[in-house]
């Protein structure tokens, strides 16, 4: 049995191409039924991102397999049956597990660390899952990768790094006051930019914001946004002193804040610290602000910078990402190929022969007098025991080779004999369910 | 060997090895040996307690006379404070600031004469061991908030100028640097207060006056009021940040100049014996 992948992502295909084969959500039903019904294909997942669509297969016949996967996914969308001949990808074998766990652990995402995409897996397996086209190898290699990601995720610092520039903002300020909780935030203007990072601020512990802009009623409608206090413009700078975080994107084409009303503010505040981030192009706050002890002012490009050097970090991190990932793809394969039915059944002989072996020695060495014919004999009886209660499970185990579910068997013997090498850790508890009948 | 010394070597090394682990963790990208670190600056700390116990025994006064001993009983007293802040903070950063600083005092102990004194008579007293407890405790709570300090000012440079070098995310934010030094300020100066107090009581029933403008005395007290300074300016003015950063450090060399220089320098009654000779 193989593991298959097609598929194209954000890498191989413009988004005009992507979103004319993305499934939606909504009725994953029928793609999936479609998809398991072909006939090279024993299980599948479909997974539908705004950058990536893939599908994730197994089959024993993986040439057939991965023409029809290329195939299913134009015909499905109405789409000439080359017209995604540049885009595809497919991967097989150690290969299609190693995409796999690549793409779980956000190491091909587009921004390299990003959370979404294995939330957004998980929810293609749930799928696959409520529809049961995924059996015991689909089932078992999913929770590998999430296990793998989570790995990743905690072994590495790959996602620590804020990379965008709202986050960036929140871990300055955590660098500076070590806990955001009870401080105030102050908005100047109505910038996107500010109205976002903002959130992020009161999503980390931020319970004061103060708005202001020179059109008064955006100030309050912002305001009433975030449970706020709106300040007409020409108020603001009063209430200075209390504010510990300033964001600033307003479009005045000179500075509204100099170095000299900001020597005052932060000798009413006590020298406490001030982060104030200025987003405005031209820039609102005079950048000599920066050279005031105790206030620390960042302009776009700053952050940028920020931005910039986390990226550096991840990429950084991404290369110990892929040797956890190879070690685990490693582990992956054996348990994947200890599922093939001839090795299985010499290991069960082998096993089974290794006891007849143990328990005779015992018993030879207890009765000293036996004449070597006995012993023929005794060995014989043995041997042929084995053979009668092995004959029945190698004849089911040959027999569901090409059955349906014929890996649960294997598994099955595999688990209850101690022969795997050592499953995947996670769920042994899928194997159950995919065991089961119903 | 006597026992005191075999303890004092094997607290040496356990220092030194802390210390590496210490540095590893943060200079090491991935590399986690703080906690490893932690456990063997725990269990140097105890051996160091049975050096200095086993020295008391061997030499029947407070051992800390002679210049290896101060320099011995300084560092434990830094490591037992900063054992004390770790239980809070749990910063293995301070740690690597400060670790090193405790190995440097027990390398320089090490270096020196280890010759037990005769008992001074003036040493004979219990004031004696209250007086020099308390100013070294106080002078290792100052440590902390020097290492504390270059933590904070090498933060508040990166911060201020945009350029991020990888001690950056291993360093805690401002805040928490900034009330490190407070910390320290709020326990080192009655610490050192009660220190010099308790040594006025001593020299008075040793020599007969409380104070007598010997060098170390007046050393003493212009650390006293730098500190006073500092606390002064944190609880009225505001003062804190990179100003009380950099008054932790002035204040820290000044006190190891008062521990150090006075007596390499400038002599008198508290000079060590094994240095003067006497």
């Amino acid at each position: 049995m193989d593991i298959i992948v097609v598929g194209l992502s954000h890498k191989t295909a413009a988004v005009e191409i992507r979103e004319r084969v993305a499934f939606s959500p909504t009725a994953m039903e029928r793609p999936l039924h479609e998809f398991v019904g072909l006939s090279a294909i024993a299980e599948g997942i479909i997974v539908s991102t705004c950058n990536r669509v893939e599908l994730y297969a197994t089959s024993r016949d993986p040439e057939a397999a991965v023409a029809q996967m290329r195939r299913f996914l134009t015909s499905f969308h109405g789409l000439e049956a080359d017209a995604l001949d540049e885009n595809l990808y497919d991967y097989r074998g150690e290969e299609a597990i190693r995409h796999v766990f690549r793409v779980a652990s956000s190491l091909d995402s587009m921004v390299i660390g990003e959370p979404q995409i294995l939330g957004q897996i998980k929810t293609s397996y749930g799928y696959a899952a409520e529809y049961k086209t995924a059996g015991l190898i689909l089932n078992r290699f999913l929770h590998k990768a999430f296990s793998v990601a989570k790995r990743v995720r905690t072994e590495t610092s790959i996602a620590s790094n804020a990379v965008s520039v709202s986050f960036a903002a929140v871990e300055l300020a955590r660098k500076i006051f070590s806990t955001l909780d009870g401080k105030t935030v102050l908005i100047i203007g109505a910038g996107e930019m500010c109205e976002l990072a903002a959130r992020h601020f009161v999503n980390n512990g931020v319970t004061s914001v103060m708005v202001t802009n020179r059109t008064f009623e955006r100030a309050e409608k912002l305001a009433t946004d975030f449970q706020g206090r709106a300040l007409t413009f020409d108020d603001f700078p009063d209430h200075l002193a209390q504010v510990d975080i300033i964001l600033t994107s307003t479009g005045a084409p000179t500075f509204i804040l100099e170095k000299k009303k900001m020597e005052e503010v932060i000798r009413l505040r006590k020298n406490k610290p001030m982060l104030i981030i200025d987003i405005a192009v031209p820039r609102d706050i005079d950048p000599k602000v920066n050279d005031i002890d105790n206030i620390y002012l960042y302009d776009v490009d700053d952050l940028q910078g920020v931005v910039q050097a986390n990226l550096k970090e991840r990429h950084k991190e991404a290369k110990k990402a892929e040797g956890i990932i190879e070690q685990e793809i490693g582990q992956f394969h054996r348990w994947l190929t200890s599922l093939e039915v001839v090795p299985t059944i010499v290991s069960l002989r082998q096993r089974m022969e290794e006891i007849r072996k143990g328990e005779l020695d015992k018993s030879f060495s207890n009765l000293k007098d036996l004449t070597p014919k006995q012993r023929k004999s005794i060995e014989a009886l043995t041997s042929a025991i084995i053979n009668k209660v092995l004959h029945t499970p190698t004849t089911v185990l040959k027999k569901s080779q090409n059955d349906e579910g014929g890996d649960n068997y294997v598994d099955a013997v595999r688990v209850l004999f101690d022969l795997a090498p050592p499953a995947p850790e996670g769920e042994i508890k899928q194997l159950d369910e995919s065991v089961d009948p119903s | 060997m006597t026992l005191n010394l075999l303890f004092f070597k094997i607290t040496l090394l356990l220092y030194f090895v802390a210390t590496v682990l210490y540095l590893i963790d943060v200079i090491a990208r991935d590399v986690k040996t703080g906690r490893y670190g932690r456990w063997i600056l725990i269990a140097g700390f105890v051996t160091h307690l049975v050096t200095v116990i086993s020295r008391y025994a061997a030499s029947g006064y407070t051992p800390v006379a002679s210049l290896h001993e101060s320099l011995s009983f300084f560092a434990m007293s830094i490591v037992a404070i900063f054992l004390l802040f770790d239980l809070r903070y749990r910063l293995t950063v301070l740690a690597a600031f400060v670790c090193p600083l405790a190995l440097v005092l027990m390398i320089g102990g090490g270096a020196v004469s280890k010759k037990t004194q005769e008992l001074n008579p003036v040493l004979d007293s219990w004031w004696f061991p209250v007086h020099v407890s308390l100013a070294f405790l106080g002078y290792a709570v100052f440590a902390i908030a020097f290492a504390a300090g270059i933590m904070y000012l090498l933060q508040e440079r990166m911060l201020k100028s945009k350029k991020f070098l990888p001690l950056y995310y291993k360093l805690p934010s401002l805040d928490t640097l900034d009330s490190i030094n407070y910390k320290c300020l709020t326990f080192g100066f009655p610490l050192m207060t009660m220190g010099i107090i308790s040594g006025a009581i001593w020299a008075n029933s040793a020599w007969g006056g409380y104070w007598r403008w010997d060098p170390k005395e007046s050393w003493a007290l212009i650390t006293w009021f730098l500190y006073a300074a500092l606390l002064h300016g944190r609880l009225t003015v505001g003062w804190r940040g990179r100003r009380a950063a950099i008054f932790a450090i002035l204040g820290f060399f000044c006190l190891l100049f008062t521990f150090f220089g006075v007596n390499l320098l400038l002599g008198g009654e508290h000079s060590f014996s094994a240095l003067s000779g006497r």
